[in-house]
């Protein structure tokens, strides 16, 4: 995976001269977050409440490329079975509310483990069984580099996507149905807004947390171990751990994203764990612009919206699509937050 | 668990694995000529399948048709290059998934649009449906042992390629190094255009053959395109020979899985929880297989690159 | 002043347009319209479309989104016509797990969903919900009809054959049920699987007298397709959804023979049919599959209850409903318990047609009124 991202400079220990172009990428980033927060806020008021799930959608899938982000953009490891946590994230929301649903235990051998529809609970569950996941996943694959990481990763998800697909207890291929929203202490979870505000909150933690580390000492070897790993390593540090420590926050982000959309669609099913997911997830990073903070949350936003909006116009969207996606490739070449800043650079 | 069954087996492992050849060797040409991650690959296989149906359906001839859909492989393959792909070897693994990825979705939609939501109809001529009997009183379709003559002669069609022809020499300097050929004098993008070309009509010739096999539909390339990124990375990208070993072992290790796993499984199970346990372990087969071998070798068995 | 009467004005005209569209019937249909296995998803919308058409009515608006087969999608579209549409009806979706992720929250927010092709178990069952009406079939129906059928022809020895999926194992399960004997074997193959030459050989090395198998859309193609040329010489049977139409003549000559359920036929004689199949053939120059009938029945099954209460009335509408009170083109149809039909199932063969095409032709009936065995489960 050495040097497959080195293209676009990471956004940490920022020059005096990229200093300038923080303030009109500041006023790209901030209008991003301010249009994904009003919009649905505005469609609340006015009763609704399909555009206030839509940008739900688009925060969670935001949320889960953050976390992708996060393993290929800044360490450089091109995940392409990041599905498997999303969907494994998903499943622990689905089978956590069919047993509470149930009133049948999880399981009774080791330890007698109930299920539970408390959203605190499943979030917890969920990033740390991703983590879980991914350290084992991450541990084996990390051992290749280049497309032999890429291959490795899709077989991975591809294992878990096959054992999802045929697993009759929970649905197999026809998913789990999550009858009622999974609940919150205090707040009403099956309210829109709520949900959204939450999955908003979510977004922006997620966001918050890959920003403080990419500034800590452990973002900085990350960043080493993509550039360079050799200088890295004379340096006395193993890239080995670091890596492997990233993508395990990488993916129990993405889990937590992959609970939240189970919740949200009320339902999770084996197409969320396939590769043509684990695509489109790293499309949005692309689109979104590799390695900067704000891309995964561009990149979903025009992802979800063309989706969305194509589907409406023809039957044939997903070649309209496919020209847009190529267009952004061979134009656009720092996705779309690269697009925005350069234009604002130019003005 | 007969002799005669195991042999069959066995024949259609190998028969899957020629196929996956031609697949794969097209896949790992591109990526260790030109370093490039072709997930598009699957739609060559698509558009070869479909230019023999149509063909041979408005023709009558299966031979004309196959010529046909190899062709048009050819063309399409040379078109992506030339317009799209050409732009890509300088840019990072991501933009060029991102690329090709889009370009599944162009080929799958835009040949819907010609050819429609329907599978379209291809069978095998009538000279080469039925059955030969083996020894051991072994009956095998004809087709599929033609399939697996055909697999035998492109791999050593490409062997003699590679290792006695000029643009073979060109294509293993462009391995080793491929700035050096360019500073040989050898017009590097006619050989780009070239390879990729070829590798998409093997693509054009797989979907072609297994199309008459299977159903010509949109998204065929996909799950077979998964298959050969598989074998690539199980022989080692680049490699002709570790593409030829990697596709018969996952060959014969998915169909020997998909037949003897239920079987295992019933000596300790009920017989239709063993089927459906069996079947979901003999899915993940093939994975598991290439997990553990890249555990252990993280740069396939054959790789070409070091 | 007089902006403000203006303004006035404007309000009542658009209020009283808003008055007049709520007469009017929103209808959304949520299909597979692209990806693979899309011409289900087609000749749904086109029989149902037929339907509304020949009905002259101008005051039912149909919504038509493609849901590209994932299940996700399909309940993003779902949120998007009930919470922005506000439609009164839904219907379209063709897959059991799409079904699952859509029809629970469709019926349960009071909006009406009428299945026109998928019927998975648990919505007939235990999921069952008043909102919820299937026009098509329980999903093992036709697989229960045709073990009735294969038990009555003196079959003794059939191996049976699915994908490892809840569909595929439902329908082995529902074959037996109504086989009432002991089968050969059974095989579960892998989803979207195009090679079957290592089934294909255990069925050879088997004993077996007959096969029944289970591979919906491109999986049967393969499948029949790699069966003809095998050498194995015993009859095949399945289900309709392996031999539609279109399906048939993608198989070409390896499908002639093969006996199949289905609930309908175009060859099916009754008035409605023929309506059905000559207008459907004039206006789309094709001959309809099941899919497109049973899109026609829903609308005309629609079309019924309109005409006696609109869905704004839940009460009223939902009995009209239950009534099914239209002229199905299947002959005779009625509603169990649980909202689920009660239908003869017939047995069709795939001869070769006039113009050397393959095509189906009825030879008799299955089972007369087959009812599913969840109806008990099911509280309304």
């Amino acid at each position: 995976m050495i040097n497959t991202t080195s293209r676009s400079a990471p956004e940490v220990a920022p020059t005096p001269r990229n200093e300038r172009a923080l303030d009109r990428k500041g006023v790209v980033q901030i209008a991003l977050l301010a249009v994904l927060l009003i919009l649905p806020v505005a469609a609340y008021v006015m009763g609704e409440f399909y555009y206030v799930n839509l940008a739900s959608r688009i925060t969670i899938i935001a949320m889960a490329a953050v976390g992708l982000n996060l393993a290929i953009g800044y360490g450089g490891m091109v995940s392409f079975g990041h599905a498997a946590y999303f969907g494994l994230g998903g499943y622990v929301a689905g089978i956590g509310a069919y047993h509470a649903f149930d009133a049948t235990p999880f399981m009774t051998w080791p330890i007698s483990l109930p299920g539970s529809d408390n959203l605190l609970v499943l979030w917890l569950a969920a990033a740390l069984l991703c983590a879980l996941l991914a350290l084992v996943i991450g541990a084996i694959s990390l051992r290749t580099t280049g497309v032999y990481f890429i291959m490795i990763t899709l077989a991975f998800a591809q294992m878990i996507y096959y054992f999802a697909n045929s697993w009759p207890t929970y649905g197999g291929e026809d998913g789990l149905p999550i009858y009622l929203r999974n609940s919150l202490p205090f707040v009403d979870s099956s309210d829109p807004l709520n949900y959204f505000l939450i999955c908003f909150v979510g977004l922006l933690l997620a966001m918050a947390l890959t920003s403080r580390l990419m500034k800590s000492r452990f973002g900085a070897a990350l960043t080493m171990a993509r550039l360079n790993d050799v200088r890295l390593a004379t340096s006395g540090i193993n890239p080995y751990p670091v890596r492997l420590v990233a993508f395990v926050i990488s993916a129990a982000i993405t889990g937590l994203a992959g609970a939240l959309y189970a919740d949200l669609n009320g339902f999770v099913s084996p197409t969320v764990l396939s590769w043509h997911f684990s695509g489109e997830l790293m499309v949005i990073v692309i689109l979104g612009g590799v390695g900067r903070l704000y891309g995964p949350l561009a990149g979903a936003i025009l992802f979800v919206m063309m989706e969305t909006f194509l589907g409406g116009i023809t039957q044939y969207w997903q070649l309209f699509l496919g020209l847009v996606l190529l267009g952004v490739v061979l134009f656009a070449k720092h996705g779309v937050m690269g697009f925005l800043a350069g234009r604002e650079r130019n003005e | 668990m007969s002799v005669t069954l195991l042999i069959e087996q066995l024949l259609n492992g190998l028969q899957l694995g020629t196929m996956l050849f031609l697949m794969a060797s097209g896949l790992t040409l591109v990526f260790g000529v030109m370093g490039l991650i072709n997930l598009a690959h699957g739609s060559f296989y698509m558009v070869g399948a479909y230019a023999t149906a149509a063909v041979a359906a408005s023709t009558g001839s299966f031979l004309t048709g196959l010529a046909a859909g190899m062709a048009a492989a050819a063309v399409a393959g040379a078109l992506v290059e030339l317009i799209v792909i050409r732009r890509l070897y300088h840019r990072s693994h991501l933009d060029q998934v991102l690329a090709t990825f889009a370009l599944i979705l162009i080929f799958s939609e835009g040949t819907r649009w010609l050819f429609g939501s329907s599978p379209l109809r291809l069978s095998p001529p009538s000279w080469l449906t039925g059955f030969v009997t083996l020894p051991g009183d072994t009956r095998y379709p004809t087709y599929r042992l033609m399939l697996i003559g055909v697999g035998v002669v492109i791999a050593i069609a490409l062997y003699l390629l590679i290792s006695r022809t000029r643009l073979g020499m060109r294509i293993r300097a462009g391995e080793s190094d491929r700035e050096m050929i360019g500073a040989l004098g050898v017009n590097i993008s006619k050989l780009y255009t070239v390879v990729f070309a070829l590798g998409a009509s093997l693509a054009g010739l797989a979907g072609a053959l297994v199309g008459a096999l299977q159903s010509v539909q949109v998204g065929m390339g996909e799950p077979v395109l998964i298959l050969a990124f598989v074998v690539i990375v199980i022989g080692g990208i680049g490699s002709i020979k570790g593409a030829l070993f990697g596709a018969l072992l996952v060959g014969v290790v998915d169909t020997l899985g998909r037949v003897y796993l239920p079987i295992l499984f019933r000596a300790f199970m009920p017989p239709s929880e063993a089927a459906g346990v069996g079947a979901a372990l003999a899915a993940m087969l093939i994975y598991i297989l290439m997990a553990i071998i890249l555990a252990f070798k993280p740069k396939g068995l054959f790789s070409a690159h070091d | 002043m007089k902006q403000i009467t203006r303004f006035g004005l404007g309000l009542l005209l658009s209020s009283s347009v808003l008055a007049a569209q709520a007469d009017d019937v929103k209808i959304g249909m949520i299909t597979t319209l692209s990806g693979g296995g899309s011409h289900l998803g087609v000749d749904v919308r086109d029989g149902f479309m037929l339907a509304i058409e020949q009905s002259g009515r101008d005051d039912i608006e149909v919504l038509i989104q493609d849901d590209a087969n994932r299940p996700d999608l399909a309940r993003s579209l779902a949120n998007e016509f009930m919470q922005r549409d506000d439609v009164d009806i839904m219907t379209g979706i063709i897959w059991s797990n799409l079904a699952m992720a859509v029809v629970p929250a469709v019926t349960r927010q009071g909006t009406f969903y009428l299945s026109p092709n998928a019927g998975p178990s648990d919505l007939a069952g235990r999921m069952c919900h008043e909102n919820y009406f299937n026009v098509a079939y329980q999903n093992d129906n036709l697989h229960g009809a045709m073990g009735a059928y294969m038990r009555e022809q003196g079959y003794e020895r059939p191996i049976i054959m699915a994908p490892n999926y809840p569909a595929g194992t439902d329908a082995l399960a529902g074959f037996k049920h109504l086989y009432e004997g002991d089968v050969v074997d059974e095989l579960y193959t892998q989803m979207g699987q195009t090679d079957y030459a290592a089934e294909i050989a255990q069925i050879r090395a088997s004993d077996a007298d007959s096969l029944f198998f289970f591979l919906p859309g491109g999986m049967g193609i393969s499948f029949m397709k790699q069966w003809e040329s095998s050498g194995v010489d015993i009859p095949i049977f399945g289900a309709a959804f392996s031999f539609d139409e279109i399906l048939i003549k993608a198989v070409g000559s390896a499908a002639i023979g093969a006996r199949n359920t289905s609930l309908w036929a175009y060859d099916l004689d009754n008035e409605a049919n023929h309506r059905f199949v000559d207008s459907f053939r004039e206006t789309y120059d094709r001959t309809p599959t099941l899919y497109a009938a049973q899109g026609y029945d829903t609308a005309n099954l629609i079309l019924s209850a309109l005409d006696s209460a609109h869905p704004d009335d839940a009460d009223a509408f939902r009995e009209a409903l239950r009534a099914a009170d239209f002229d199905s083109v299947r002959g005779e149809f009625r509603f169990g318990p649980n909202q689920h039909p009660i239908q003869d199932i017939y047995v069709r063969e795939v001869v070769e047609g006039d113009d050397g095409q393959p095509t189906n032709r009825l030879i008799g009936v299955a089972i007369e009124d087959i009812q599913d065995i969840y109806y008990e489960q099911c509280q309304m």
